[in-house]
């Protein structure tokens, strides 16, 4: 019965988070003369830049570095805007909030959805880098959709979490910004794991990101097919981060009215 | 006669803002000097029970700060009371408050859409809808104007356009009838009385005696959170007005 009840209004809400969704999107090129082109120069760009600080400062010996530099930045840079842009949502909607009913988890929602719009254009940028270098496409890129489903739930779970941390604490905000500073230079983005002393490269198993990106990395660049203990731990990951989402969510949405 | 609302008893504590733990230092320096962080309680209802029937509108009272908006929140599903019930039977949609579901940055017409979903409208009721909505607002030579452009006035025409163009059973206006021209004030009067007359019933807060007498037929009377009257608009009004 209740899962009938939110089932319904999913359906009847579907929309608005179309809705919201098409919001995020024409917000975030309105009047700007390239528009959505942007989606796919902007990293493209940024890997150019990336590309000749690393591999001639520091002359990292990654083979195919462009298509692993912009791989490892595409799934960064994704989760980093999804959660950001989840976690102030709810005190974004306040002003909704306070006046109409709405299935409240629509505000993270539509937020990550749109995030995770603009970074499947993003990958366009990736397909071009792996065409013009001379990395070649291989039949494990059939995995692509599932391993991107999985950070967006990923997402989804963290945004969730954050959005009603911040609502709480809005502490959480300041600290969630130096947290994804240094979370960006626990992954291995732009450099190679080896350079990891070896007590550090133990510990990455249960970064997540590292998983999923070496995940993506080993479909696209490398054209390797995933062993399972690696499938196992992604969906771990994914399974976890939903369930701990939905679940403080669950109990906390009715307390938002009150603090924001 | 159905009811179309029932109120049982309904209380709502809020604890007080000087109260809220809104930091971790906060918390922290609560839990060390072993404070509870919900202190202050503050009663905005107490015990409030009223009834109104389907098709009947009813006038919510009060001074400033006594309730009336809480209430109308509770009603609406915003607010869980702390105690007590309330039963809604039938859709209610909100006459939001000069444009809080707009985002400033669409244009009107993205924005009626845009509402039109956050009311829990379908796109098809939108599609068929919007040309007469864009009419009954007067807007049509703005509607692609971003809506950071118009003034208020414009603002609460589209609003109120959008959220009377579907006949809900329940509409909730909440103090925002004094907004627009003369002109359009009279024919969102005379909206509403069409709506009534199809059998929307009207939950108005409002100040003015004078709206308050030609809409509704029923009034309660909430004073500091507590239930003072509830029945008949003109003997409330007159309770009301009385000075002590």
């Amino acid at each position: 019965m209740h899962i009938v009840d939110s089932a319904k209004r999913l359906v009847k809400y579907s929309w608005l988070l179309q809705v919201l969704v098409e919001r995020d999107l024409k917000i975030r090129y309105r009047r700007s003369f390239l528009g959505y082109l942007w989606s796919v120069l902007n990293p493209l760009l940024m890997m150019i830049i990336l590309t000749i600080v690393f591999s001639n400062m520091f002359r990292f010996d990654i083979p195919q570095y462009p298509v692993y530099l912009l791989a490892g930045q595409l799934i960064f840079g994704f989760y980093s805007e999804a959660t950001s842009m989840a976690m102030g949502s709810i005190l974004g909607g306040a002003a909704l909030i306070k006046k109409v009913y709405l299935p409240k988890y629509i505000f993270p929602l539509s937020r990550v959805i749109s995030s995770f719009t603009s970074m499947l254009l993003s990958m366009i940028a990736l397909f071009i880098v792996i065409i013009a270098t001379d990395v070649t496409f291989s039949i494990t890129i059939i995995l692509l959709p599932f391993i991107l489903v999985q950070v967006l739930v990923f997402c989804i779970g963290m945004g969730l979490l954050l959005s009603v941390l911040v609502v709480f604490f809005r502490d959480v905000q300041y600290l969630y910004s130096i947290f994804l500073t240094a979370f960006n230079y626990l992954t291995p983005i732009f450099y190679p794991e080896s350079l990891l002393p070896e007590w550090l490269r133990e510990l990455l198993v249960f970064n997540p990101l590292y998983n999923y990106i070496k995940f993506f990395r080993k479909i696209t660049v490398y054209g390797q097919w995933p062993t399972m203990t690696e499938h196992l731990i992604c969906l771990a990951f994914t399974f976890c981060m939903l369930v701990i989402g939905l679940y403080v969510f669950k109990r906390k949405q009715n307390d938002f009215i009150l603090y924001i | 006669m159905q009811k179309i609302i029932v109120a049982d008893n309904v209380s709502m504590c809020f604890n007080l803002a000087s109260e809220r733990v809104d930091s971790l230092k906060d918390l922290l320096i609560k839990k060390i000097k072993f404070q509870s962080c919900s202190f202050d309680e503050f009663w905005a209802l107490n015990n409030i029970s009223f009834s109104v029937d389907k098709g009947e509108s009813c006038a919510l009272i009060g001074a400033n700060g006594s309730g009336k908006s809480t209430m109308l929140k509770i009603i609406s599903g915003i607010l869980t009371p702390t105690k007590g019930s309330v039963e809604v039977n039938g859709s209610i949609a909100p006459l939001i408050e000069l444009g809080a579901g707009f985002d400033y940055e669409l244009t009107g017409r993205e924005n009626i859409f845009l509402n039109g979903a956050i009311l829990g409208y379908s796109k098809k009721l939108m599609l068929e809808k919007y040309d007469e909505i864009i009419d009954f607002s007067e807007l049509r030579d703005f509607i692609d104007v971003p809506v950071k452009n118009y003034s208020s006035g414009m603002i609460a025409r589209l609003g109120f356009s959008i959220a009377t163009m579907v006949k809900p059973e329940i509409l909730v206006v909440d103090e925002i009838l004094a907004v627009g021209d003369q002109a359009f004030q009279d024919k969102c009067h005379k909206r509403l009385e069409d709506m009534m007359n199809s059998g929307t019933t009207v939950l108005l807060v409002s100040h003015s005696a004078a709206d308050i007498k030609r809409i509704c037929q029923k009034a309660v009377w909430i004073d500091k959170s507590n239930l003072r009257f509830v029945g008949n608009v003109d003997e409330a009004l007159q309770l009301y007005d009385k000075p002590g």
